[in-house]
C-alpha cells in the first residue's frame, strides 16, 4: 500500500473488467475494490454484463457457415456479375439529381443530329444504352436492389454518385420501379434505375457524373431501342426503352422535369 | 486465391456474431456479412499487407452497417427486456435478468457505444483497434467504454425495476 490505489482512475478499472490489467496493478486495484464495496460492486457487475453478452452471442459464433457466404459462392457470383459489367462497358442507370437547373429550361430542345452532339452525351447515351441491353434481358437479377427497399437504393446510389438522386414517378405512364443497381463508368460510378410496365416491358434511367454543357436531348435508336440523353451540371442522364421515339420522349421530359424539381409533376405517392 | 479463402473464411464466425448483435436479424445479419466479403474480395489488394485482417475487415463491415444498413434495421428489438425475463425462477431473477437481457439492452444504446462494447467486450480487440475500427481518438476509448457500461447498467436497472413492479 503506497497510496496508489487512491489514484487508480476510471480507465483502469474499464481495463479491469476487461480482464486486461495484470501483476502489481491487479494486485492494487483488487485492494482498493476490497476497500471501496459501492466500486467493486459496480465493477462486478460490468463484469457480469460483459460475460452475459458473450454468453449470449457464443451460439451465434458457433454456427456452422452458410454456403451463401462461401468464399467460393461469394466470387463465383461476383464473377458473373464482372462478366456482364464488362460485356457492357459501362452501364446505365436512370437516377434523378433533385435540383438540376432551371437554366437547362431556356435552351433545352430536341437534337437528332449527331454532329451537333458533344462527344459526352453520345458517351453517356452508348453507356446507357449497353447497360440497358445487359440488364434489361437478365430474368433472374435485373436489378441489385429491388424496389421495396427504395429509400435504401437511392440513398447508397445517392452517396456513391455524389448527387442526391430521387426515382422519378413514371407511374402515369404505365411504368413502376423494379429496382437498380451501381455500374462502373470511367473512373466512377453510374446508376441504373429499372422500370417495367404490367406487360412486362422494361426501361432504364441512368445516371452518371459527365462533363461537357450540352444541354439538348439526344436521341439515339440501335435496334429496337431509343435512349435519349442529357448532360445537366456536371452529370449525364439518359433514358432507354425498347419504345419509339415519340413514346419515350414524353418519359424522357417527365424524368427531367422530375429532376427540375419545383415546376414539374408533383410526385403523388 | 484459396489462401484468401481461407483466410476470409476464418474471420466469418466473428463477423456473423458482430453482424447479429447489430441487427438482431439474422438474415439480414448475413446479408450484412456477404457484402463485408464482397468488399474485401474487391478490395482485397488495396489493404496494407502489414495491416490486421480482422481489425479491416470488422471496419468494413461497420462501415457498411452504418452507411446501408442501419437505416433500414427492423424496428424494435423481438423481444422485449421485462417479458422476455419472466418466466425465470424468482431465486435466479436477477441472475436471469441480467444475464439474458444484456443483447437486447445493448440495443437501447448508441451505436457507437454499441460496436465499442462489442468490439473490446465480445471480439476482444485491442483498445487502439477498436478506436481505429470505429475511427475514434484513441485517447478517448476508455472514457467512452466507461460512459457505455455505465448507461448499460443503468438500462438493465431500470428492466429489473420494471420486472419487479411486474412480478409483484
Amino acid at each position: 500500500m503506497t497510496g496508489k490505489d487512491a489514484a487508480i482512475r476510471e480507465e483502469e478499472l474499464q481495463a479491469y473488467v476487461d480482464g486486461r490489467v495484470t501483476g502489481e496493478r491487479l494486485v492494487e486495484i483488487e485492494a482498493h475494490l476490497a476497500q471501496h464495496p459501492d466500486v467493486r460492486e459496480r465493477v462486478a457487475l460490468e463484469r457480469r454484463q460483459r460475460e452475459a453478452l458473450r454468453g449470449q452471442l457464443e451460439g451465434k459464433f458457433a454456427e456452422p457457415i452458410p454456403p451463401r457466404l462461401w468464399i467460393a459462392n461469394i466470387r463465383g457470383a461476383r464473377r458473373r456479375r464482372w462478366g456482364w459489367r464488362l460485356g457492357a462497358a459501362a452501364a446505365a442507370l436512370l437516377l434523378f439529381a433533385g435540383g438540376v437547373g432551371t437554366g437547362w429550361m431556356a435552351a433545352h430542345r430536341i437534337d437528332t443530329a449527331a454532329a451537333h452532339a458533344t462527344p459526352a452525351t453520345t458517351t453517356v447515351a452508348e453507356n446507357a444504352s449497353a447497360a440497358y441491353r445487359v440488364f434489361v434481358a437478365e430474368i433472374a437479377h435485373p436489378v441489385e436492389v429491388d424496389a421495396r427497399h427504395e429509400a435504401h437504393l437511392l440513398q447508397w446510389l445517392s452517396r456513391r454518385l455524389g448527387k442526391p438522386l430521387v426515382a422519378p414517378d413514371l407511374a402515369p405512364f404505365g411504368y413502376r420501379l423494379m429496382g437498380g443497381r451501381l455500374l462502373p463508368s470511367g473512373n466512377g460510378a453510374a446508376a441504373q434505375l429499372m422500370y417495367d410496365d404490367p406487360t412486362g416491358k422494361r426501361l432504364t434511367v441512368y445516371v452518371r457524373a459527365a462533363e461537357g454543357s450540352e444541354t439538348a436531348f439526344r436521341f439515339q435508336h440501335e435496334g429496337e431501342t431509343s435512349t435519349f440523353a442529357w448532360i445537366d451540371q456536371g452529370f449525364g442522364f439518359a433514358v432507354t426503352g425498347a419504345l419509339s421515339r415519340d413514346e419515350l420522349l414524353p418519359i424522357a421530359e417527365a424524368v427531367y422535369h422530375g429532376l427540375g424539381g419545383g415546376q414539374a409533376g408533383a410526385k403523388k405517392d | 486465391m484459396a489462401e484468401i479463402a481461407a483466410l476470409l473464411e476464418q474471420q466469418i464466425p466473428a463477423l456473423r456474431r458482430y453482424a447479429y448483435a447489430l441487427l438482431r436479424d439474422h438474415e439480414r445479419a448475413d446479408d450484412l456479412v456477404q457484402d463485408t466479403l464482397e468488399r474485401a474480395l474487391s478490395r482485397w489488394a488495396l489493404r496494407r499487407p502489414d495491416g490486421d485482417l480482422r481489425a479491416w475487415l470488422f471496419a468494413i463491415q461497420r462501415n457498411l452497417y452504418i452507411s446501408r444498413w442501419r437505416q433500414n434495421r427492423r424496428r424494435g428489438a423481438p423481444v422485449a427486456m421485462d417479458e422476455d425475463a419472466l418466466p425465470g425462477s424468482p431465486a435466479r431473477q436477477e441472475t436471469t435478468l441480467e444475464v439474458h437481457d444484456v443483447l437486447a439492452a445493448l440495443d437501447q444504446l448508441p451505436e457507437e457505444q454499441k460496436s465499442l462494447l462489442l468490439l473490446v467486450g465480445v471480439e476482444d480487440f485491442s483498445y487502439d483497434e477498436a478506436a481505429r475500427i470505429l475511427g475514434m481518438p484513441i485517447g478517448t476509448v476508455m472514457s467512452r467504454l466507461s460512459r457505455a457500461r455505465q448507461r448499460l447498467r443503468s438500462i438493465v436497472e431500470t428492466g429489473r425495476t420494471t420486472l419487479l413492479r411486474r412480478v409483484k
